[in-house]
């Protein structure tokens, strides 16, 4: 049985008749019915800054036929509001005739468990547990200057009516807890930001003291850029180091690899299928299967199961990223890979967990071939054209190398590269892949949604490296 | 349509009440209402609708000087009670912060002006797709265009802000944007532009032909860019994105920013930080103005500030919480700036370009590269050489690097100031910036 129609005017039976209804003549469409809790509890300067619990219910109701979307969404769940909506969806398309596509695969799997990670752990011991991340830090001496922790934990549950009462549901807990730390020496202020997240309760996250781990790595960032002087400017070699800088695949090949752009051929690699995009080493998958991963879904916001989708393999372009609507038109099958970021969006081809496999090489081999490069090991965010392939991601951990070996810290520097042309400068793939800590939002068109990535250290043979040194 | 100010009210009472009987000492709350219809086309066809209709609840409660805050989209009284038990529930245990309170009664607004931010008007969808296909078909004239989208959106919201000290009060306001992203193809290579026009009126619009031009223009225009080689060079930055710079210092001069010690403008009240010539303003009482407002969102009294006078730093943007961190009243700029921007310079744009042989000019920057405490910004950008005064040819996978500190100071600006979004630049010249390309 439904929960969204409970306190309401109207009920399940009667919403689906106005779902198949609306749809009659539509290739596709569905009411997502969505009941999203939130909260964030932040410690700042000394003080708990702001405690928020956000509570949010609502419907996106949807008719595609052709290429043309039609949307109309509402917090209201009433018989007299979604009559309106469809009227409205009815009246965008009415020009328009679809066959429905009944279609849609089923899944027994579950990768992650309906928990509400905001009723697990008390208000009392998420305050404490924040008082004690900043004594913790302040303890480690005079120099640090600010620590702002906070919480934030989610469960969101949807349910999808699909035309002729195909019901889908899905329960999804989501949790995320941040350290920052400012450091202040000889007059220098520096930043060290860290977090862990998932799919989980937060203290499968923070147990067993394991959130010093999360302290102790903020403190030790910002304590490597307190030592660090200006970035060089120009193209020079660059050794990405495991996990988190994954974000460089996000950024460079993840976005053009998703179904909209290169149906729309807006993206640059809209005629590259089937073809060699990478070094052959390179192996790149969009995984939404992995157990509590922060990417992770057992369903897509259209009900599709998700999958393991390969893009590249041995360098080989060989997928897209699909929603249901690119993939009819391109002629394929969903890959699981439809997103909202709420019933306020709409669905979106999107990344779940975006992971370049394992090579075979050590990252000291790496290092050890560089004459004059950088040796980058954290990023902040990253943004891409999608059109020209042009990307950038922000460093906020790295080092210089000279004649092989680590030198000392850089200041934070932008890195610019080519999107197609990249992976072919992948010159060597490390045998370390790392999964990233839990902690990446994925933003297009305006819309926010979690993601992962994963890598092994890599060797790029040549990247303009955006610094203030000459 | 747009629910009016008497169901809002009701709301927003409902809840304080309710908030105080519960044991709150204090109580804000924000309700708001907006419905925003939505079409976009693709290569000449109808893509999208897109109707929205939505409420919120922002409710904050204090018990003494302890404090908490819920948001809801569920209007029901049934849902609000639930919510605002929860609310106390908290509020009871969150440690206590001295200085969290409403504001001062004194500084709150008592007046509401009408500055012209609502067009009842209300555009049809027929109407938005008429106006698109001609968007389109303008910018889709040239054959190297290989495709083009457009998108039109009309805005009606309304809100009422309350608090326990007896404020209540709300105004209704509209938005009209429309804008055209176009994409240009040469020798398998392509590049995208656009043009965007938001306007609180309908009739201030930009026509539909003029925005589907300059798309493709801006578009065609970059094919073929160059990357350069690394250099110190001068940098214009675009009006598009010269706004960019106010924004920055926005972030630097926020009142939480200066008071947590993370701003590289702390200390900084009352010194020179940009040339003497440079003027800036924040003013909330332009008519028509996007930016505009009558109160800012704790409902304190919201007026022109000259922020940067001669080159000097006078104000910090200043809420109640972290004023009273800072011992300074709050100056109406609780949520931010308003209509933001720099007086005008003395150079004709013509003049600008003309100052050095030889100087970047980006029309567009990628990734978020500006760390407002070391004042450290390195970021990836797109434009063109300019060269004896003309721009000669497309340039892009750049990045431009340098320290905020040290770019204010050596500013230069045209005197082409356009009102086109809330925080407006005419075109800047930053001289010496590091460039890294080949």
């Amino acid at each position: 049985m439904s929960n969204f129609f409970k306190d309401t005017d109207i009920d399940t039976s009667q919403a689906e008749a106005i779902v198949t209804e609306t749809l009659k003549n539509c290739d596709d469409g569905e009411l997502y019915l969505e009941n999203h809790k939130s909260e964030s509890i932040v410690l700042d300067d000394n003080k708990i800054k702001s405690s928020t619990y956000n509570s949010d219910q609502g419907y996106g109701f949807r008719a595609v036929t052709g290429e043309v979307v039609a949307y109309s969404h509402s917090n209201d769940i009433s018989k007299q509001s979604l009559r309106k909506s469809s009227e409205n969806l009815k009246d965008t398309l009415k020009s328009k005739k679809g066959t429905y596509n009944h279609e849609i695969p089923k899944t027994n799997s579950k990768y992650y468990e309906n928990i509400n990670p905001i009723e697990s752990k008390t208000f009392d011991s998420k305050i404490d547990l924040l008082n004690s991340v900043n004594s913790y830090l302040r303890s480690k001496g005079s120099i640090v200057n600010q620590v702002t922790a906070n919480f934030l934990g989610e469960h969101k549950s949807i349910e999808i009516i699909r035309s002729d009462n195909q019901v889908l549901k899905d329960d999804r807990p989501l949790v995320r807890f941040n350290v920052s730390v400012v450091l202040e020496k000889d007059g220098k202020k520096e930043t060290g930001v860290y977090g862990v997240g998932g799919r989980q309760s937060y203290d499968d996250y923070l147990k067993d003291g394991s959130w010093k781990d999360v302290c102790d790595e903020a403190f030790r960032i910002a304590n490597v850029n307190l030592e660090s002087k200006p970035a060089p400017a120009g193209e020079m070699k660059v050794v990405l180091g495991p996990g988190w800088p994954a974000i460089l695949i996000h950024e460079a090949i993840g976005h053009g690899l998703e179904g909209d752009f290169n149906r729309k051929k807006t993206s640059a690699f809209h005629n590259l299928m089937g073809q060699q995009v990478a070094s052959e080493g390179v192996t790149i998958v969009d995984d939404g299967t992995l157990h509590q991963r922060r990417g992770s879904l057992t369903i897509d916001d259209e009900g599709t199961p998700t999958e393991n989708t390969v893009l590249i393999e041995n360098g080989i372009l060989k997928n897209y990223m699909q929603d249901r609507l690119n993939a009819r038109l391109m002629g394929t099958k969903s890959t699981g890979s439809g997103r909202r970021e709420s019933y306020k969006h709409v669905v979106l081809p999107r990344m779940r967990n975006t992971m370049m496999l394992s090579g075979k090489y050590s990252q000291d081999e790496m290092i050890s071939s560089v004459d004059k490069g950088i040796f980058a090991v954290s990023f902040g965010g990253g943004q891409v054209d999608i059109t020209s392939g042009k990307f950038v991601f922000n460093c906020t951990e790295a080092y210089e190398i000279n004649n092989g070996k680590i030198g000392s810290p850089i200041k934070g520097a932008t890195l610019i590269g080519d999107g197609p042309s990249i992976l072919k400068e992948v010159s060597l793939v490390g045998n370390d892949m790392k999964l990233d800590p839990g902690i990446g939002t994925c933003g297009k068109a305006g819309q926010g949604v979690p993601v992962g990535v994963a890598q092994p250290s890599i060797l790029i043979n040549k990247m303009t490296v955006g610094g203030t040194k000459l | 349509m747009i629910r009016d100010q008497e169901f809002l009210k009701d709301i927003a009472s409902y809840c304080i009440e309710n908030s105080k009987k519960l044991g709150a000492t204090d109580v804000g709350v924000k309700v708001i209402h907006s419905v925003s219809e939505n079409v976009s086309f693709r290569n000449k066809k109808l893509d999208e609708s897109n109707r929205a209709d939505s409420f919120a609840v922002n409710l904050t409660t204090y018990i003494e000087k302890k404090k908490s805050s819920i948001n809801s989209s569920d209007l029901s009284k049934s849902n609000l009670e639930k919510l605002i038990e929860r609310c106390i529930d908290a509020t009871k245990i969150t440690p206590s912060d001295e200085n969290n309170s409403l504001p001062d009664k004194d500084l709150m607004s008592k007046e509401i002006r009408d500055l012209n931010l609502y067009d009842e008007t209300h555009y049809p969808n027929d109407k938005k797709i008429e106006f698109l296909k001609k968007v389109e078909e303008t910018a889709s004239t040239d054959e190297k265009i290989v495709n083009t989208e457009a998108g039109f959106t009309e805005n009606k919201n309304n809100f009422i802000l309350a608090n326990s000290n007896g404020f209540l009060s709300g105004y209704k306001t509209s938005n009209f944007s429309s804008s055209c992203v176009a994409v240009s193809r040469i020798n398998g290579a392509m590049e995208r532009d656009y043009e965007f026009g938001s306007t609180r009126f309908l009739q201030d619009m930009m026509k539909p032909e003029e925005i589907g031009k300059i798309a493709a223009d801006k578009a065609i225009k970059k094919l073929g860019p160059k990357k350069i080689k690394s250099e110190k060079i001068g940098v214009i930055f675009d009006k598009r994105i010269s706004k960019g710079i106010l924004s920055t210092l926005a972030s630097a001069i926020s009142a939480s920013a200066i008071a947590r010690g993370t701003s590289f403008l702390k200390d900084q009240i009352n010194s020179e930080v940009f040339p003497n010539s440079i003027n800036i303003v924040d003013d909330p009482k332009i008519e028509k103005g996007l930016g505009s407002q009558n109160f800012d969102s704790e409902g304190v009294e919201t007026n022109s500030l000259k922020l940067v006078e001669n080159g000097i730093l006078n104000n910090y943007l200043i809420d109640t919480y972290y004023g009273k961190k800072l011992n300074l009243k709050s100056n109406g700029r609780s949520g931010g700036t308003t209509n933001l921007y720099f007086e005008n310079g003395d150079l004709s744009f013509k003049d600008l370009l003309n100052l050095e042989k030889k100087f970047l000019y980006i029309t567009e920057t990628i990734g978020h590269g500006g760390n407002i405490i070391t004042g450290d910004y390195s970021v990836g950008a797109s434009g063109y050489m300019v060269e004896d005064g003309e721009l000669t040819f497309p340039v892009s996978e750049i990045t431009i690097a340098g320290n905020f500190k040290e770019m204010f100071k050596n500013i230069t600006l045209a005197n082409d100031l356009e009102m086109k979004y809330s925080t407006n630049a005419p075109t800047l010249l930053i001289n010496q910036m590091t460039v890294a390309g080949k």
